[in-house]
């Protein structure tokens, strides 16, 4: 990265990144990833705070035992392993599919315009 | 009170010592550069930087902290770990792959990449340190309470030295051994542990027929119904419920801006092997806290509450003791050497975050402006360690007896609310300003830390730093549903304010950058 004498990041190849960015098949790129991970957060959370709130509220909800011992603060709180668990298998499979192929496919293409 | 045999205790652990550091002089053999002595050369695959995360992360407040609580406390213990783990999916869904194409050794490196370069980094070093001194404190306190327990020593001067010789044998791990060497010792320290918990689970689990409702029924033998039931904690009083809500936050928010983590998404050759890495920690942490559910209901169960809390390390000693109660002084031996270990790794990992961040950010870029000689910056990194080290030691002898597990939860508290704002704003937000940055870090870490000072932990109540004074007025403990909030708004507010706009060019180079993996920082070879 180069910096100008008052500490401000300068552009410094031959690349037009505005141009890139603007370029239709970076923002089906970005719009690709964006539609997967934001829905999925935003998903994530409630489910957690909502299992956060009903442990801090809700106790005799989460009291209820159902197999055993095994109440439904615990089923639920397992359940928070397993949600992140397959979130994470989910995320990287779409990143293998989905994201790395077009990525590579833009690197090849911007190392090509700064070594011209 | 002494369990187990003090001399085999120090016995395993002068052999922990003694083979980590031949690996760690072994990796520092090609420690030259700065990319090697911050970031280990990015030659790590995905597979050992995720242990080596789960080795940064799974802190003694996991271990001992988490096991204890969930002994006393049953299932409010339980909680923490489900945010420490949940966090993990903020980091591998927005932030690990971006940060890494678009960084080189610390968070400003990313913030600075469009924004005005000296503030910026100047804030992000303070945020950087604040979080990383809150969290060796946290750690210098865990050894302390540990040795207590573990070499039968009690007196306050024994203690204080135990705990000035973790910290020089970390100070030479890191100076020696860099990142490369740090990690390793993170790595050798993660198996260990995820090991040693998972031996004791399944011993729990066959001394309970492999079967865990028989589990939870002679642990509510023991320590009554309560034990299962959420609330035991926090469900006491209107305002100990807020400060869970505000707990819970911190958690699931503060570990995509701990500055050692995102450190190690450095260490790695590409932004797919930071998803690798990531992906490793999110399996292994998760193990690691199932196996600690076990082992705080078979600490409720076979050791006790009472035994537990009259115990010299009180609600940290649950896992150690249960240890003694399953294989006697050989298994405490061998557990409390792991517990040394975790201390000593995160501490060295903690050290090198630091000294990093002042190096790189402070010395090099804004007090030198960029003009440094070749390794000058990698001989100011090994200074700071030093000093850091000294700091850490003091400040560990001064906290002595505090709650690890809460002072952890601040240092979470710091980083959601100083780091993960801007983090995410320079991320994907292209319109995000320098004063948007100055304003979220330092509002964010200040109102954490003035919320702090002014909560029942300092003073007020009888577990607080200073129990006689009372100058508190902020009702919780952690400041998250706060400071949070306010370093996201203030973000906003500091954007949205700007008469200067930052150059689109750049926004939109950092943007094509790190959704491409385009320019990132290359693996050096040797």
């Amino acid at each position: 990265m180069a910096h100008d004498d008052t500490g401000t990041h300068v552009p410094g190849t031959a690349i037009d990144y505005v141009a890139v960015e603007e370029s239709p098949t970076f923002v089906e790129h970005k719009r690709r990833h964006r539609r997967f991970v934001f829905p999925l957060t935003v998903a994530f959370l409630v489910w957690y705070f909502a299992y956060v709130l009903l442990a801090d509220y809700a106790h005799d909800f989460m009291s209820i035992k159902v197999i055993g011992n095994i109440n439904i603060g615990l089923l639920l709180g397992l359940s928070q392993f397993v949600t992140t668990f397959a979130i994470t298998t989910w995320y990287v499979s779409f990143a293998n599919r989905k994201l790395d192929p077009a990525a590579e496919k833009f690197r090849t293409e911007l190392e090509e315009i700064e070594r011209s | 009170m002494t369990v187990g045999n003090p001399v085999l205790n120090i016995s395993i652990f002068a052999a922990f010592v003694a083979v980590t550091l031949v690996i760690v002089i072994r990796a520092s053999r090609s420690n030259k550069t700065a990319n090697d002595f911050y970031a280990a050369g990015r030659s790590f695959s995905g597979g050992q930087n995720g242990t080596a995360i789960a080795g940064d992360y799974l802190s003694a407040a996991s271990f001992l902290g988490i096991c204890g609580a969930i002994a006393v406390n049953g299932y409010d213990g339980f909680l923490y770990s489900i945010g420490f783990l949940v966090a993990w999916l903020v980091a591998l869904l927005l932030v690990a792959e971006l940060l890494r194409n678009t960084g080189k050794f610390t968070m400003a490196d990313v913030l600075s990449f469009r924004l005005k370069e000296r503030p910026v980094r100047l804030a992000a070093a303070t945020a950087t340190l604040a979080v990383c001194f809150f969290y060796l404190l946290a750690q210098m306190a865990g050894a302390g309470g540990l040795v207590s327990l573990l070499l039968g020593v009690n007196d306050r001067l024994g203690q204080s030295v135990v705990i000035a010789v973790v910290g020089f044998i970390m100070i030479f791990y890191v100076l020696i051994g860099g990142m490369k060497g740090t990690t390793w010792v993170q790595i050798i320290k993660a198996v260990l542990l995820i090991a040693g918990a998972g031996v004791m689970t399944v011993w729990v689990l066959a001394l309970n027929g492999f079967n865990l409702s028989a589990l939870l029924g002679n642990a509510v033998e023991v320590a009554g119904e309560g034990i299962l039931n959420p609330g035991a904690q926090y469900g006491l009083t209107g305002v100990s419920r807020l400060d869970f809500v505000s707990l819970a936050l911190a958690l699931v928010l503060g570990t995509a801006g701990l500055p050692h983590v995102l450190m190690r998404f450095y260490t790695v050759p590409t932004a797919k092997e930071a998803r690798r890495s990531v992906v490793w920690a999110i399996w292994l942490i998760g193990l690691f806290y199932l196996f600690t559910l076990v082992l705080g209901y078979g600490a409720a169960y076979l050791v006790g509450k009472e035994t537990i809390l009259a115990a010299p390390g009180g609600v940290n000693s649950a896992a150690p003791l249960l240890a003694f109660e399953l294989g006697g002084s050989i298994l405490l031996g061998i557990i409390s050497a792991v517990a040394f270990a975790t201390i000593l790794a995160v501490v060295a990992g903690l050290t090198i975050t630091a000294a990093t961040s002042f190096a790189h950010d402070v010395y090099a870029n804004v007090i030198k402006k960029g003009a440094v000689p070749p390794n000058g910056e990698v001989k100011v990194a090994r200074i700071t360690v030093v000093v850091i080290g000294v700091l850490a030691i003091a400040g560990g002898i001064g906290v002595q007896g505090q709650n690890i597990a809460f002072l952890v939860a601040l240092a979470f508290a710091i980083a959601a609310s100083a780091n993960l704002p801007t983090i995410l704003y320079s991320l994907y937000w292209r319109k995000f300003t320098t004063r948007g940055a100055l304003w979220s870090m330092y509002g964010g870490l200040g109102s954490a830390l003035l919320l702090i000072i002014f909560s029942p932990v300092i003073s007020g109540a009888e577990t607080s730093m200073f129990p006689n004074a009372d100058f508190s007025w902020f009702p919780l403990n952690n400041p998250g549903i706060v400071s949070i909030p306010l370093g996201f708004l203030l973000g906003w507010l500091g954007t949205v304010t700007s008469s200067v706009k930052e150059d689109p060019r750049i926004a939109a180079e950092m943007e094509v950058r790190s959704l491409t993996g385009h320019g990132a920082e290359k693996a050096s070879s040797h």
